[in-house]
């Protein structure tokens, strides 16, 4: 059971804000880049946790302490604290941290490099600072697959719970890569939109926009939940990973083992594509992607089924937040059942006649059950590398 | 032979110690690290702060000696 939500987005601090800026059709995107120009350290945390912590891991604190805030556990952890796990995913870690650090050992010498540089940058920073603000016991770890990460982290969370190995797990994802070196990483992959416009599934497509930012959740095992009253506001019903085992960063573009993930999801879950309402695309507005997702979508669902979900991407108002990206989404795809509303893809205007789902252009739509059920809805994420992962979340 | 005076290098480690974190009222000479939570992290900072500016090495060992902000403060002029 998802309990809390937070984020820290391109549109703002809190996942209400991330929720009711896309839904009004709102971008964070600014010169080609979705920078959180509102997030300032301070506000949210203490000189020596602010410089304790790269970029990355403040997004990771904040969002997290805003989810653990609404699921009620500001007062005290409902649980043993040995039994509340932690998982944290990011793409690349603390890279600003290298960037400064390799500077200082370049300008002044090895030895003037900060005994904070590792503990900055580790992939798991993330993850510890999370688990030592709040304490939590449990299992704690980072999760590192690129795009894939903060779907990954749900899932592995969602199995630490089933498993019995925890009673709650805090889990999300955390990215800030907006840096010279990032830019130029990504740029010379050309893998970054040389217009600065993130227009999923458009036919002008041309690549995706960076982003940076974080979202966390808190998940409850359902029975401990019940038993404490918790606030319910969505559920996680089904997981599926697979490999393309294909290229290292191009997707395998029958979209068979991506197609294969929302098969195993949907499997997972006990549903059929008859009982899903929305998509909540991984959209990264690249020519390959938007191609293989939407093959993979219409393998999976059929395409005749396929064509009746909206399909939106949050990545067309934020940007494409890496190793944060599946967390926001999750978090964002919660709030769209929560409200049954449907945001739109942004900037989606001149259809490419290759992919033809209903990609949700223009505006806001409510979110539809057709027989009053709970809504139901997948979100996607895929990665360079070749990870394939899709969540299955149920409204309440 | 010491070129910096006892107030030069207790400004220096006061400003230092609190740009770490700690409340600059609270960062006296008897204050503790203990009580400023300032950790093994930080002193190491600190070592490096104090190399660059004084030219003063501080080894882990000569940092495990230290209790209070004026034992390291003195510990910098003796070597400085």
């Amino acid at each position: 059971m998802i309990t809390g939500l937070g984020t820290v987005t391109p549109l703002g601090v809190g996942a209400a804000t991330l929720h009711r800026r896309w839904a009004a059709g709102e971008s964070g995107i600014e010169d080609g880049s979705g920078a959180c120009r509102d997030f300032e350290p301070k506000d949210h945390l203490s000189v020596k946790e602010a410089r304790r912590l790269d970029r990355f891991s403040q997004f990771a604190v904040v969002a997290s302490g805003e989810a653990l805030e609404q699921a009620g556990w500001s007062e005290g952890l409902p649980y043993d604290s040995l039994r509340i796990g932690c998982v944290i995913a990011t793409g690349i870690g603390g890279i600003e941290t290298v960037e400064i650090q390799h500077d200082v050992m370049r300008d002044k010498g090895a030895k003037m490099v900060s005994p904070l540089g590792v503990p900055q940058y580790m992939p798991n920073a993330g993850a510890a600072a999370v688990a030592m603000k709040h304490g939590l016991q449990g299992q704690m770890y980072g999760v590192v697959s690129a795009c894939s990460g903060g779907a990954h982290a749900i899932g592995s969370a969602l199995r630490m719970i089933q498993y019995g190995d925890a009673d709650a797990v805090v889990t999300g994802g955390a990215e800030a890569t907006l840096t010279e070196f990032g830019f130029a990483c990504f740029n010379s992959m050309q893998a970054l939109s040389p217009t600065g416009v993130s227009r999923p599934f458009d036919a002008r497509r041309d690549g995706f926009v960076m982003g940076e930012g974080a979202g966390a959740l808190v998940l409850e095992e359902a029975d401990a939940a019940a038993e404490r009253g918790a606030t319910v506001l969505a559920e996680v019903i089904g997981y599926g990973s697979t490999s393309d085992a294909y290229h290292l960063t191009a997707p395998e573009p029958s979209g068979g083992p991506a197609s294969r993930a929302i098969e195993l999801a949907l499997g997972d879950a006990g549903l059929t594509p008859e009982d899903i309402d929305y998509v909540n695309a991984h959209g990264t507005s690249t020519q390959l992607n938007d191609a293989a997702e939407t093959a993979a979508l219409k393998r999976a669902l059929g395409a005749e089924r396929a064509k009746q979900i909206p399909v939106s991407s949050t990545k067309s108002a934020i940007g494409h937040l890496l190793g944060a990206a599946g967390a926001v989404e999750a978090v964002a795809t919660v709030q769209a059942l929560q409200h049954r509303i449907v945001p739109p893809t942004l900037n989606y205007e001149v259809p490419d006649p290759e992919l033809d789902l209903d990609y949700v252009p223009g505006e806001a739509r409510p979110l539809s059950t057709g027989n009053g059920r709970a809504p139901v809805a997948i979100s996607n994420s895929f990665a360079f590398g070749g990870h394939n992962v899709s969540l299955v979340l149920r409204g309440v | 032979m010491s070129t910096v005076t006892n107030e030069q290098v207790e400004a220096r480690v006061v400003e230092a110690l609190a740009s770490f974190g700690p409340d600059p009222s609270q960062i006296t000479r008897d204050a503790t690290f203990e009580e400023l939570d300032i950790d093994s992290l930080d002193l190491v900072e600190l070592a490096q702060i104090v190399e660059d500016e004084y030219g003063v090495v501080l080894k882990g060992e000569d940092m495990k000696e230290l209790k209070t902000v004026g034992d390291a403060v003195d510990l910098i002029v003796s070597r400085a």
